[in-house]
């Protein structure tokens, strides 16, 4: 349930090593908190490193934004007030409309803050890019030296969610199980339609594109059971595209692969077609086994038999501007449409790499 | 015709069942929108309204008619639009666990994408052209604008444009794509049906209009200016348009060609957009945005001048850091610009590039902050009477900084990361287009009513226009920001956690609110007509205003000045006042003035009957009705009876008559 994962006390939260000084988190949080009493509040009160990173730069940029905006709204109800036009004691001055030293400081209030929060911009957007790899899996907790990432290949399907593991060889259909504390990289495509991965607890989210493949460094520090769910509209099925993401222990996890690949049927080809078809509201599914190479052949847009894979043809393409025989059209089906003739690209253009 | 290949060739693909005679909401509506027309079709008729319509309306080239038209354009679709708000509010209201709510998805998803699409383009866009077209010629002195005939065009093309989205209701149906039509779920693949059809030929038509309208008033500001009136003399309103129009000359045709682009897919079979054979739907998103962040601005920027005319009119002050104002509004004009990738920093453009957006967007905030400071110290030290433009403006300005500074937050990629898409970000947006667009747009209606038709609004009405959209705003996205910050994404029909479910309560409460304000504003304008004697105008200038456009009588004659003002000083009016200056009585000369033609509305209608050929594969009717525009257009540049003078005599009487009524 997303509800008890969430409901943490306002002490919870405290606990968490954080950047801020803590009387500031207080103060900061205190009002927030107030609102949010309600159990899905998973952006505010994240059980990801990356996240809660995430979450206090969002603190951080209000607080510092809060130092002029503040003043402007007083200073607004205060003018308005002061001088309206039954004040008996305001100077009136009708031709007040110019002070260079007004000026500067209108100009370089705004520019010192945007100065600041810029600053804070640049580096948090390079240390927080999903691209890149972790350092720590938690304040003060580096990445182990050598340990190499979970590796989860992430394909938003219409509509619903297939989670391949490669180095584990098994597949999963709007379940996501990670185990704590350990870095995990995804990389994220989608088979036609673009939505946008998000597990709030864990990271920010990232698009989710046909024909291209993303990447999102996370890790889970909190066993629990939280929610994702695709945030980016997606069609008639999009409001249920949701997914459970569960966090478990490393010997919990070991078992939990154990158990998907003890039961179940392999997604073959055959399988994955079935599969892509659009559906809405999929109950979670286990596959005991992947066929090798499925996600960039996903991204590459050529899992049906018969259609030549993307990279193949732009490779052909570019052998051809070089000089070389013929293009990637050579690689195409006869038929304008692809999917409607299959098997009839030479062999070479779907060969699992 | 029972040969469906004869039906084919003639109906295209309209068929019966494109007629949604089996979704009782949409009977239900249709049943009223043609009760109510016949209705005034019926009144136009028994009143022998038609002639009088046509000769003084229609046709007119008069840019505070056309103006007006605008204004009323947008009003009837703000109706439209706020009844899918309405119905969105009531369906995330109720929507939780086993109850599905009322709409289906594919119902849904046709309103929030109708509602994005109506408010901007038919709403907010004809009530800012509406407001430009009325005030800005008045404001530099001038007759009318540089092309009156264009400015007709314009108008009609938007209309059609509009006429093609209520169309969709009731013939066929809407996009499900989103406001701007996003790809992949609008390709022919996933969006076999009419509904992307529609949005695109609407929305080309009326873009037409609106880059056509833009050329106009930039020409209109840059060579009509009344002798004296430099650039840096020039109202702030004035130059607001001016940067706004410039901006829309720039990207409108982006979007032609964006939207061109997914014609072709859709029509052709090119594959530009598509996912696979080398099309790219994030070429499409940037394309799209490439038009969309500046035109934010494209609206917001004639609204920061409204503001400034009415704070320095209602504070009795020159505006403060004028000369300020203005390189604020360029720098905001060229920045707006350089910031569109942050409309999809989750895409993963890399470290660097969401940097430099997310920067170039925080930079905005330092000069629209500045002009938040001149309007507070155009406040400070004056004498402010808080008439309802004024409350407008302390509402707006109250309400606005929230919404910049949710704004500037969603500007930092990792915080955007989790915010994106989010209804946090949702509600950013109306923070700023009701709190910036549409509180602006109510202040400079309610200051420029009285100059449009010489009697000012209903002030009781007008209060609860106002509370009602002051309250309603933000009784209605408070709670939306919340969810937001929970998490909960955008466009979703349907809840699971029951947690959320008073926060939606709460907002549709404000949708509600916000109904009265709208209410509001349509009894007031009915009840100011009602009481137009007692709330009249004779002296032309019910404000004190500052500028020129309130040196004239109101409603102002056809060409506006018997004399063409001179101009010594920033604030033209308030100078002349001090000066002691005199209407004229004597010495009128004839007036060169544009004639009024039929040409914007035949042609427009043609373009309309060919967008419904296009959405409806009816060829034939597509190549006629394609023929026509183009022999029309061609026939109109013979005609050569463009213009006329208006007597010597004729201007005497009218001049003596506004005299006569101004003194009385």
């Amino acid at each position: 349930m997303p509800c008890e994962a969430g409901v943490g006390s306002a002490a919870v939260i405290m606990r968490t090593n954080l950047t801020i000084p803590p009387g500031a988190r207080r103060a900061l949080l205190a009002p927030v908190l107030a609102l949010l009493a309600g159990c899905q509040r998973e952006v505010l009160n994240p059980a990801g490193d990356v996240a809660v990173q995430q979450r206090d730069l969002i603190y951080v940029s209000t607080g510092l934004m809060l130092l002029i905006i503040v003043p402007v709204l007083i200073l607004i109800v205060v003018f308005a007030w002061r001088y309206r036009a039954g004040s008996r004691d305001a100077t009136y001055d009708p031709n007040f409309d110019h002070s260079t030293s007004l000026e500067l400081v209108i100009w370089s209030a705004p520019l010192l803050i945007i100065i600041a929060l810029g600053a804070l911009t640049w580096s948090s957007t390079h240390l927080l890019d999903p691209f890149r790899p972790l350092d720590r899996i938690a304040p003060g907790k580096p990445v182990a030296a050598g340990e190499a990432p979970l590796r989860v290949q992430v394909v938003a399907m219409d509509w619903k969610w297939l989670f391949i593991y490669p180095d584990q060889g098994i597949a999963t259909v709007n379940e996501l199980v990670l185990p704590v504390d350990r870095q995990v990289r995804f990389d994220i495509t989608s088979t036609n339609m673009m939505n946008s991965f998000y597990a709030p607890t864990l990271a920010g989210m990232v698009y989710a594109m046909p024909g291209m493949r993303s990447t999102l460094h996370a890790v889970l520090n909190k066993p629990g059971s939280y929610e994702g769910f695709s945030a980016n509209y997606s069609g008639a099925g999009f409001s249920d595209m949701r997914f459970k993401l569960t966090g478990v222990d490393a010997a919990g996890f070991d078992g939990w692969v154990g158990s998907v690949k003890a039961g179940g049927r392999p997604l073959e080809t055959a399988a994955y077609l079935a599969l892509e078809k659009p559906s809405e509201k999929v109950p979670p599914m286990r596959f005991a086994a992947v066929a090798p190479g499925l996600f960039d052949r996903v991204v590459n847009r050529c899992v049906a038999p018969g259609t030549p894979c993307m990279h193949e043809v732009m490779a052909a393409d570019r052998r051809a501007d070089a000089g070389g025989a013929e293009g990637g059209r050579a690689l195409m089906p006869p038929r304008h449409d692809v999917h409607s003739a299959p098997g009839v690209a030479p062999a070479a253009a779907h060969a699992p790499n | 015709m029972n040969d469906p290949s004869l039906w084919k060739v003639v109906f295209g693909r309209l068929s019966w069942s494109s007629f949604p005679l089996h979704e009782p909401i949409l009977l239900g509506t249709f049943i009223v929108v043609m009760l109510l027309g016949l209705g005034l079709l019926a009144v136009v008729t028994r009143f022998r309204l038609w002639g009088w319509l046509w000769r003084e309306w229609l046709t007119s080239v008069d840019h505070k008619k056309i103006g007006i038209m605008y204004l009323i354009l947008g009003i009837i679709m703000l109706l439209r639009g706020f009844a899918d708000a309405l119905m969105m509010r009531a369906q995330q209201a109720i929507a939780f666990g086993a109850n599905q709510g009322y709409l289906p998805a594919h119902h849904y998803d046709q309103i929030f994408t109708a509602h994005g699409t109506i408010m901007i383009f038919f709403v907010a866009i004809p009530l800012v052209v509406g407001l430009v077209n009325l005030v800005m010629p008045l404001q530099i002195g001038a007759r009318d604008v540089a092309f009156p005939f264009l400015n007709n065009l314009s108008f009609w093309l938007t209309v059609a444009g509009a006429l093609l989205v209520m169309a969709s209701l009731f013939v066929g149906e809407f996009s499900t794509a989103g406001w701007l039509n996003y790809v992949p779920v609008a390709n022919l693949q996933n969006s076999p049906d009419t509904g992307p059809d529609y949005y695109l030929w609407a929305l080309q038509i009326a873009g037409v209009g609106t880059t056509l309208s833009a050329i106009n008033m930039v020409t209109t500001i840059i060579k009509m200016r009344a002798p004296g009136m430099t650039m840096m003399k020039m109202p702030v309103f004035c130059w607001t348009a001016l940067c706004s129009n410039v901006l829309a000359i720039a990207i409108f045709p982006v979007l032609t060609g964006a939207f061109a682009l997914l014609m072709l897919d859709r029509y052709v079979g090119t594959n530009f957009f598509t996912n696979d054979l080398g099309g790219n739907p994030m070429m499409y998103w940037n394309l799209v945005w490439i038009w969309g962040h500046p035109e934010v601005y494209v609206l917001v920027l004639p609204v920061f001048g409204i503001f400034s005319e009415i704070t320095s009119t209602f504070s009795g002050k020159r505006l403060f850091g004028y000369s300020s104002m203005v390189y604020a509004t360029v720098v905001i004009t060229i920045l707006s610009y350089l910031v569109w990738l942050h409309h999809f920093f989750t895409m993963g453009s890399g470290a660097s590039v969401n940097s430099f957006f997310g920067i170039a967007t925080m930079v905005i905030s330092i000069p629209t902050g500045a002009k938040i400071f001149n309007w507070l110290f155009t406040m400070y030290r004056g004498k402010i009477r808080f008439e309802l433009p004024m409350m407008w403006v302390v509402a707006f300005m109250i309400t606005f900084v929230v919404g910049g500074m949710t704004g500037v937050l969603l500007a930092v990629p990792p915080a955007d990361f989790v915010l994106h898409n989010s209804l946090f970000l949702v509600a950013h947006f109306h923070n700023v287009i009701i709190g910036g667009v549409v509180f602006g747009l109510f202040a400079g209606m309610t200051y420029w009513f009285p100059k449009a038709f010489g009697f000012k609004l209903d002030p009781f009405w007008g209060k609860v226009t106002f509370w009602g959209w002051v309250i309603g705003y933000w009784v209605a996205w408070t709670p939306i920001y919340i969810v937001g910050l929970m998490g909960t994404t955008r466009r979703v029909r349907h809840f699971d956690d029951p947690s959320l479910q008073p926060w939606f309560a709460i907002a549709a409460i404000g949708a509600v609110i916000i109904l009265v304000g709208i209410l509001g504003f349509v009894i007031q304008i009915a009840v100011s007509i009602k009481n137009r004697e007692a709330l009249r105008d004779t002296t032309g200038d019910p404000w004190d205003g500052r500028t020129l456009e309130w040196s004239t009588t109101s409603p102002p004659p056809a060409y506006n000045f018997a004399f063409t003002p001179v101009v010594h000083d920033l604030d033209a009016w308030y100078d002349m006042k001090a000066r002691g200056h005199e209407r004229p009585r004597g010495g009128f000369l004839p007036i060169h003035m544009p004639r009024n033609s039929g040409a914007g509305v035949i042609l427009s209608a043609f373009a309309l009957v060919l967008g419904f050929a296009m959405i409806w594969y009816i060829w034939w009717l597509a190549a006629v009705s394609f023929a026509a525009l183009l022999i029309g257009s061609i026939v109109h540049t013979f005609n050569y009876d463009r213009d006329y003078y208006i007597p010597a005599e004729d201007v005497a009487r009218d001049e003596t008559l506004r005299l006569a009524a101004a003194e009385a």
